[in-house]
């Protein structure tokens, strides 16, 4: 690879505080790297662990998953359900061998639009570390 | 009715020049053109316009289409602008995906084809999510006519009589003993000089009379559950220790206290004293004596002198009661409006100003019970009084100092609280007013007389010989250890000289700040704190008292400083907007619910146990002949989070327009680079 690596990242982000964060780091104009691909659920609690996974088998390089603030879930309680699964996924993965740095979780609030910039900064800088995502790629066998 | 096979309409908006000055438009359109489902794609310079609105309404007709896709600014602004085009079109309004290609692609990216490459891959993802979108029903509930309003300074005060007047049912709660808030510690009022007390107490009056007001001071909310429409909150209504049906207000327990005159008064923010049973102020509605539970004697220590509780005996109407207790009131209601206001910043946090040290320095508001008719000094500034209210003295050389608390970054308070500027004029005013000869300054970081009449009144108190200096001090420090007089230092920023000015009242012009117990609000409604830690709005333009949950709106200094028309303007703005609500007596519930196939569960139960809000039940089924426990979800309490789809292990459960198969296919896109 000649170019410098630019990783894939997908991003899960809650409505009510991450996706809100996001959209004022647009309207305060806040520039950020354009690596990071952002789909907008309800709540964090709804990121089933086996999106985590699917994104790396697309060929995603980096995953991050950000919701409200512990104690600020529209929903009471999602980002605590979040947080388990997270935990739990990230352990996994790691053990199957995906660096752990592909597979980030942040709490981003409404009014945090510079933090986000700041997490997908760092979550891009973490999946250049990590390389380009292959290892859940289905290759093709020459027989 | 369209065809099950999808015909897909895409709409990419320049927005101005918002979108199309780094997105290539017609490169994306040319993209999603050729993906599998798109009939149409079209651009224009204003989707949100209405010549951008009838354009997808006639394909809609012209083309048969089935799906919209608006790539253009973000969901949470024009999904519901562009749901209604749909259903205006006779389509089904869930049949609609939205792209943010605004706020999160060309305003936060510079490279264009980076931007231009971002917004083909979103684009392409709302497509494969748009071919799986499903028809949702949106079902209307009832509205409880009532709303609950929170605190009732200005702002709950004017909410509340607004919803009363136009017929609806209001409960007012209010922590402390009186209604009022701040406004009513205030002597007069900028621009106008109005006297506070004299514009407050009618409305004050009228909200403890008015027949569809509940007012409930001494109350605190201690829970609320519920949704849009129908709110069920507990109330708890602390122990005044005299009853209030009983008592008079005629004083005598409070003349009688043994504590008479020796507790600081919070109302009189201890420039004056209370008994441990008293009336925060004279006009106080109710007009009802409290027993401060944590001072008095009685309740305290269990004893009250030899002969028991003065109190009690002078009371005539036998109103004191020391057994009373904590009565929880459950209300139901269709609205409610938070209105608890600030605090005012503590000018201790500023130990270079010296407020702890010198008693010739006060805060702005302690100077507004100093020079109230009804204060403990009947309207005279007299500082350096002792403990029983004796001696001290009028001051000469009077000082006022702007920005205490605001606009400085070293006690966390970046912005500015939009009212001392212009109550330290009027301060001023008040100053030579009562004492023509006192030389008075000004130390200001910047004037801003930006309402009504403020500036007109600045000059006017310029002209009255107030000398305005533009400086922030560093340092106020005794001048000697016996004598009130203090040095304030100051750079003279416009001539560009160091000052020591001796001064015999120094009045700390402080800000507003956050309700220290602001997180007990957000942890009962799920309120949002913006960065300077108000309540935070549900759009900062747009919908500047609604909150994110729906039924809950903002009035007053909780959502961020303000003067009092400001506060009442946004008073009654949330008075109307629960209005609407509660007059057109119907509201949608939430259509995105969890919906189970029943088929796939296997009645495990883990959705129910992560459901915050009970809405799924183990219900038994038979399936011929066998009686199996399958999951249902009660769409009016369902709230559409999904966290019952994370924990649903055959995938049985499944949030709409959130399912699994609609999000798989935008990963699969999103995740290709």
């Amino acid at each position: 690879m000649s170019e410098e690596f630019e990783p894939n990242i997908v991003a899960f982000l809650c409505n009510w505080c991450s996706y809100a964060g996001a959209d004022l780091a647009g309207t305060s104009r806040t520039h950020y790297l354009p690596n990071v691909k952002i789909i907008r659920v309800m709540c964090s609690g709804r990121v089933n662990p086996l999106f985590l996974v699917n994104a790396l088998q697309q060929g995603a390089d980096g995953v991050l998953i950000s919701g409200c603030h512990p104690g600020d879930c529209h929903y009471l309680e999602g980002n605590y359900y979040a947080r388990r699964r997270f935990m739990l996924m990230h352990k996994l993965l790691e053990h199957v061998g995906v660096d752990p740095g592909r597979v980030n979780m942040s709490w981003v609030s409404a009014s945090e639009g510079a933090k986000f910039a700041d997490v997908v900064q760092e979550s891009v800088d973490k999946a250049k570390a990590a390389g380009p995502m292959d290892q859940f790629r289905r290759r093709q066998i020459n027989w | 009715m369209n065809g099950y096979r999808p015909k897909i309409g895409v709409y990419v908006c320049h927005c101005g020049i918002n979108i199309g000055s780094v997105v290539n438009v017609p490169e994306v359109i040319e993209h999603v053109s050729k993906l599998p489902g798109v009939a149409v794609a079209r651009e224009y310079t204003y989707m949100c316009s209405d010549p951008g609105q009838n354009l997808v309404k006639e394909d809609i007709a012209n083309e048969n289409l089935n799906r919209v896709i608006v790539a253009s600014c973000s969901p949470r602004m024009h999904e519901p602008t562009f749901r209604k085009t749909l259903k205006e079109a006779g389509l089904n309004p869930y049949y609609l995906e939205m792209a943010n290609i605004r706020e999160q692609c060309s305003w936060v990216h510079e490279d264009k084809e980076e931007a231009t490459e971002k917004a083909k891959k979103l684009v392409e993802a709302a497509v494969a999510k748009a071919l799986l979108l499903e028809a949702l029903e949106e079902k209307e509930v009832d509205v409880i006519p009532a709303c609950l309003v929170i605190g009732a300074g200005i702002a709950g005060i004017q909410a509340s009589l607004d919803i009363a007047d136009a017929g609806f049912k209001v409960y007012l709660v209010e922590k402390s003993p009186s209604v009022g808030g701040h406004m009513s510690q205030l002597d007069k009022t900028f621009p106008t000089l109005d006297c506070s007390a004299c514009i407050l107490t009618p409305k004050m009056v009228d909200v403890a009379n008015h027949p569809n007001i509940e007012l409930m001071t001494y109350s605190q909310v201690v829970g609320i559950e519920g949704y849009v429409g129908n709110f069920k909150a507990k109330i708890r209504k602390k122990a005044r220790f005299v009853d209030v049906d009983k008592c008079t207000g005629c004083g005598v327990c409070a003349e009688n206290c043994r504590l008479a005159g020796r507790i600081p008064s919070e109302f009189d923010e201890a420039v004056g004293n209370r008994g441990a049973i008293y009336l925060p102020f004279p006009q106080a509605v109710p007009a009802k004596y409290t027993i401060d539970p944590e001072r008095c004697l009685q309740l305290s220590k269990g004893k009250c002198g030899k002969e028991g509780p003065a109190c009690a005996a002078a009371c005539t109407a036998g109103a004191v009661n020391f057994e009373q207790e904590d009565e929880i009131v459950d209300v139901e209601i269709g609205t409610v409006i938070v209105a608890t206001g600030f605090d005012v910043f503590d000018a201790a946090r500023k130990p270079e100003y010296g407020y702890l040290d010198c008693e010739s320095v006060i805060t702005g508001l302690e100077f507004e019970r100093l020079v109230s008719s009804s204060g403990p000094t009947g309207g005279k500034p007299i500082i350096g009084r002792d403990k029983k209210g004796e001696g001290g003295y009028l001051p000469s050389k009077v000082a006022f100092i702007h920005c205490v608390g605001s606009r400085d970054e070293s006690v966390g308070n970046e912005y500015c609280s939009r009212v001392c500027c212009m109550y330290l004029a009027k301060q001023a005013h008040l100053i030579r007013d009562k004492l023509p000869e006192a030389d008075i300054t000004v130390y200001y970081m910047d004037m801003r007389a930006f309402g009504k009449g403020f500036e007109e009144f600045y000059d006017r108190v310029r002209r009255e010989g107030v000398r305005y200096i533009r400086g922030n001090p560093s340092e106020i420090f005794r001048k000697s250890a016996d004598e009130p007089t203090v040095i304030v230092k100051v750079e003279d920023t416009l001539t560009g000289t160091a000052l020591e000015a001796e001064h015999d009242l120094v009045v700390l012009g402080v800000g507003l700040e956050p309700r220290k117990d602001i997180r007990e609000i957000i942890d009962l409604f799920k309120l949002s704190q913006s960065t300077d830690g108000f309540f935070l709005e549900a759009h900062p333009k747009l919908r500047p008292v609604d909150t994110a949950s729906d039924g809950v709106f903002l009035a007053g200094c909780c959502q961020g400083p303000k003067d009092i028309p400001d506060t009442v303007a946004q008073a009654k703005g949330a008075a109307s907007s629960a209005l609407i609500l509660m007059a057109y007596g119907k509201v949608k519930v939430e259509a995105q619910v969890s919906v189970v196939t029943a088929d796939q569960c296997r009645g495990c139960g883990f959705c129910v146990e992560v459901c915050p809000f009970g809405a799924i039940e183990l219900v038994e089924e038979n399936r011929m002949g066998n009686i199996v426990q399958v999951a249902l979800v009660n769409e009016a309490l369902c709230k559409g989070c999904g966290s019952c789809a994370a924990a649903c292990l055959s995938g049985a459960i499944q949030p709409k327009s959130f399912k699994d198969e609609q999000i798989l296919p935008q990963i699969a896109v999103l995740g290709v680079k």
